[in-house]
């Protein structure tokens, strides 16, 4: 099992995984890219200038953790806020997961600095996504620890932990 | 990858300024890890490890914390960077 990000020397920080490992992480990533796909993409010609025609926070509460309201009180501005932001975010987004599909190639892999930070932003957008699926509270380790091995959502808890251990030290390895 | 650093804008000091200053708002959730959390604000701000930290636990122990002000626009590109993080940050005039 890995122990996670670690600095390699000139800037570039490393990760070894196991096989196994980095198919959990491809099939993650991939259901990641799948899932912002179902955001509208409204008219063609807006969205070249990054203007989508949504106006609502999507439904599947993963997607609205993910594209959030850029406004709490205020709908109105809410709606023109993400007019304006959610194509371009989203294209940020699929960008970082695409930055780490390729880097999953090997199971030996080394970032310069604008890949670990696109390694960084999807490791975290994995976390939410899946996170929000769990209903994922303040409490996590106390509810995980009660957990029966058996049950259907021990997996998903262990891998959400494994993927915050894998964050947190990729944060180390950049401060 | 971008990672602006706070645009320092010259502000006339005898002359009171006409755009409402907004502020942005980070919000609690029991997702995001405090060190992430702690670096994104070093990274979207400048701001040092300790003032990071500080207003990490801000938002952990009082559900939010205010974490830039500025004119509206300037508020609105925060939030839109904070949300390319994960961060769940909002925009809000001041009160």
């Amino acid at each position: 099992m890995t122990n996670g990000f670690r600095r390699v020397g000139d800037g570039r920080i490393g990760l070894d995984l196991a096989p196994e490992e980095a198919a959990v992480l491809r099939g993650l990533v991939e259901q990641l890219l799948e899932l912002m796909e179902a955001l509208p993409a409204g008219d063609p010609g807006l969205a070249e200038l990054g203007i989508s025609e949504s106006t609502e926070a999507p439904e599947d509460p993963a997607l609205a953790r993910l594209f959030p309201d850029g406004y709490r009180d205020d709908p109105d501005a809410a709606g023109e806020f993400r007019r304006y932001t959610e194509s371009g975010l989203r294209d940020g987004k699929r960008e970082a997961a695409e930055t780490v599909l390729k880097g999953l190639a090997e199971t030996k892999i080394v970032l310069d600095d604008a890949q670990a930070h696109a390694w960084l932003r999807s490791l975290n957008d994995l976390r939410l996504t899946l996170g929000t699926r769990l209903e994922v509270t303040e409490d996590f380790y106390e509810r995980a620890e009660e957990l029966d091995w058996d049950d259907p959502r021990y997996a998903l808890y262990a891998v959400y932990d494994w993927l915050g251990l894998l964050q947190d030290t990729l944060v180390r390895s950049l401060w | 990858m971008t990672a602006p650093a706070p645009v320092e804008v010259e502000r006339p000091e005898t002359v009171e300024r006409l755009d409402v200053p907004w502020i942005a708002i980070v919000w609690n959730d029991p997702i995001n890890l405090m060190s992430y959390v702690t670096y994104v604000f070093q990274k979207v701000f400048g701001y040092g490890k300790a003032k990071a930290e500080k207003l990490m636990l801000d938002v952990h122990h009082k559900g939010r914390a205010v974490v830039a002000n500025g004119t509206r626009e300037e508020m609105e590109r925060d939030v839109e960077i904070l949300h390319s993080y994960g961060l769940w940050a909002t925009v809000k005039k001041d009160d």
